[in-house]
């Protein structure tokens, strides 16, 4: 019962991680670039979702929104300010600018607010326990998942269904070739980071009522956490994200479980160095032969 | 004609040095300079040990490693442990430091160097996690709260360290193993077809780079009285990254000078963590944007005396990568 009891609040814990390596595994697809403030766009979610519950005395779901929305926006900011001009540099300068902007977001955050930790409130969703075969679910974490997974089937559709999926999708494949189809690659880049940043604006505000505390430094291990869940399911590859995303919750509450839980953090990142060498495609990743 | 003109350099740079190394013995020794700068001195070169390290792996070789605090970290707790806990002498201490920072670079080397560019960086910065977590859960180097050294580090020490690690890596760069080295930065591919041993040279670069940390490590725990594992966190590989990449990925007299400014900014900017690291960023992520060579390009300090020379006569060669 124990072992499934860590099941669920893996998959609970996984469903987070999952949100945000969407956005990880979308950039890179599409630019190649390991978006560091990726994390940061999580925290800021987090913290748009905490003032718009306590500030302006919204419910849930209109928290939510707004976090994405407001999400949205900063990625598209981030990507026109610091990345596009950068199209064409070295992936060093690419990867050092993006980490340049991590620490920017973070330390500005701190610099505007302090850096103490906040409190979500508890009561802004229905906190029942729910058992189940000796099992106790929460009806947070019910609703949680099921937030997630409509998220999840939601980018599924946009990515398959419609037109400016179909215009990321050709991008990502070839963005000269995409270019000349007529494909205005910016604005397909800016509406990826949009998608991907909103992602983790959600994941934000569901980590804020999950785990209660928030704080502007949070972001960075989650973020390098859900990295490492892009790169089990194979970077670029969306289903990939969110299976790496929910094996990786799983890993890391069965290690708390069985009384490790100091070394939970560690374990992601061995996961992360096993994977890299055995078998760095990923999961779900084909084989690419390098040309010359 | 030009070797022994590269050797009067290098005699005339070590004179320098020495010099530079006397007089700032005897102020110290005179009591002139108080402890704040006398502090900031061991800071700087602390931090140009790394900077040039760093430098070999990132600038010279172009294997992008962004876990380097894990070295330091490695090499700093055991150095502690060697005159803690088994009450070695200082010297055997800082070897100890070094040689188990380049072990660790070894380790970590051999499987992950085989990776490229993103992926490496993403497995330099998990091992450099790793480090820290695992540092945090033994309890015989104290765990979160950390181990208490006594101060061991003086003058001469941090500054043979620092000269020893400036010859030793531009030699190494200077030297056929060091061509290699370049040729993987410049064309991995290419340099592979012309028959050099990569992953050979890649660790190499790797292991020496992480034994000098290991050393600056030594020397960092024994500066500062108390060494706890959330001294060598993300920040700090950052930290000794932001030194190579503003002076020029390429330049290690680049990184030497951006060592030192930045060492001096921080040192005032200490009152105010938050400024200082809103500063760092907007300044890291400008550079990138117009000028991402960074101060110096792939130049030196000393191409620019040579470039004037060469105007006035004879054929100059930029690709030559000297120190002196």
């Amino acid at each position: 019962m124990e072992l499934i009891q860590q099941l669920v609040n893996g998959i609970s814990l996984g469903s987070i991680y999952a949100l945000i390596a969407l956005g990880y595994t979308m950039v890179y697809g599409i630019v190649r670039l390991i978006n560091f403030a990726h994390g940061d766009v999580f925290m800021v979610g987090a913290f748009v979702g905490f003032y718009a519950i306590t500030g302006l005395h919204l419910g849930f779901f209109p928290a939510l929104l707004l976090a994405m929305v407001v999400c949205a926006l900063l990625g598209v900011f981030i990507e026109r300010i610091a990345y596009k001009p950068l199209r064409n540099a070295t992936r060093i300068a690419v990867l050092i600018t993006a980490i340049g902007v991590s620490l920017l977001i973070e330390y500005g955050m701190i610099y505007a607010r302090g850096a103490q930790p906040v409190a979500y409130p508890g009561t802004i969703l229905p906190d029942k326990k729910i058992e189940l075969f000796g099992v106790t679910i929460s009806s947070q974490s019910i609703l949680i998942l099921c937030t997630s997974i409509v998220l999840m089937i939601l980018l599924q559709l946009i990515v398959h269904k419609t037109k400016i999926g179909k215009a990321m999708r050709a991008v990502s494949y070839d963005a000269e070739a995409a270019r000349l189809m007529g494909i205005n690659v910016d604005n397909t880049i800016s509406a990826t980071f949009a998608i991907g940043s909103a992602l983790a604006g959600a994941a934000g505000v569901i980590f804020g009522i999950y785990y209660i505390k928030i704080e502007p430094l949070m972001g960075i291990i989650p973020g390098l956490k859900a990295f490492v869940a892009a790169v089990l399911g194979g970077i670029g590859i969306i289903p990939g994200a969110m299976v790496g995303g929910l094996v990786l919750g799983v890993i890391e509450s069965l290690v708390s479980g069985l009384g490790y839980s100091l070394w939970r953090d560690g374990v992601a990142f061995i996961v992360l160095i096993l994977i890299l060498i055995f078998r760095p495609s990923g999961l779900f990743g084909k084989n690419v032969k390098e040309k010359v | 004609m030009t070797i022994f003109k590269r050797i009067n350099g290098f005699w005339l740079s070590m004179v320098l040095a020495i010099v530079f190394f006397i007089v700032v013995q005897l102020l110290i020794s005179r009591g002139i300079l108080n402890s704040f700068y006398i502090n900031t001195l061991f800071y700087m070169a602390i931090n140009i040990i790394l900077a040039v390290s760093l430098h070999l792996i990132i600038g010279i070789t172009g294997q992008f490693s962004i876990g380097h605090a894990g070295f330091l970290a490695v090499g700093a707790y055991a150095s502690a442990v060697m005159t803690m806990k088994l009450q070695m002498p200082f010297s055997l201490a800082l070897l100890a430091g070094g040689v188990t920072a380049a072990v660790a670079g070894l380790l970590i080397g051999i499987p992950t160097l085989r990776l490229k560019g993103d992926y490496l960086a993403i497995a330099t910065l998990g091992f450099g996690e790793i480090v820290r977590i695992i540092l945090l859960n033994v309890d015989y180097v104290g765990g979160a709260s950390g181990m208490t050294v006594t101060h061991l580090t003086t003058w001469p020490w941090v500054f043979a360290c620092m000269l020893i690690a400036i010859i030793v890596i531009a030699n190494f760069t200077n030297s056929t193993h060091g061509r290699a080295c370049i040729s993987i930065r410049e064309d991995e591919i290419a340099a592979d077809s012309m028959g050099i041993n990569t992953t050979y040279y890649k660790v190499t670069a790797f292991v020496i780079g992480s034994f000098f940390a290991g050393i600056a490590g030594g020397l960092y725990a024994h500066n500062f009285y108390i060494i706890q594992p959330t001294n060598f966190g993300f920040l700090k590989s950052f930290d000794i990254l932001i030194f190579v990449v503003l002076g020029g990925l390429g330049s290690m007299s680049g990184a030497v000078i951006a060592a030192i400014l930045l060492t001096v900014v921080s040192t005032f900017l200490q009152e105010y963590p938050e400024t200082r690291m809103i500063i760092y960023s907007i300044v890291l992520i400008l550079v990138m944007l117009y000028r991402p060579k960074g101060l110096l390009g792939t130049q030196e300090l000393t191409s620019f005396f040579r470039l004037r020379k060469a105007v006035e006569g004879g054929k100059q060669n930029d690709n030559k990568h000297t120190v002196a």
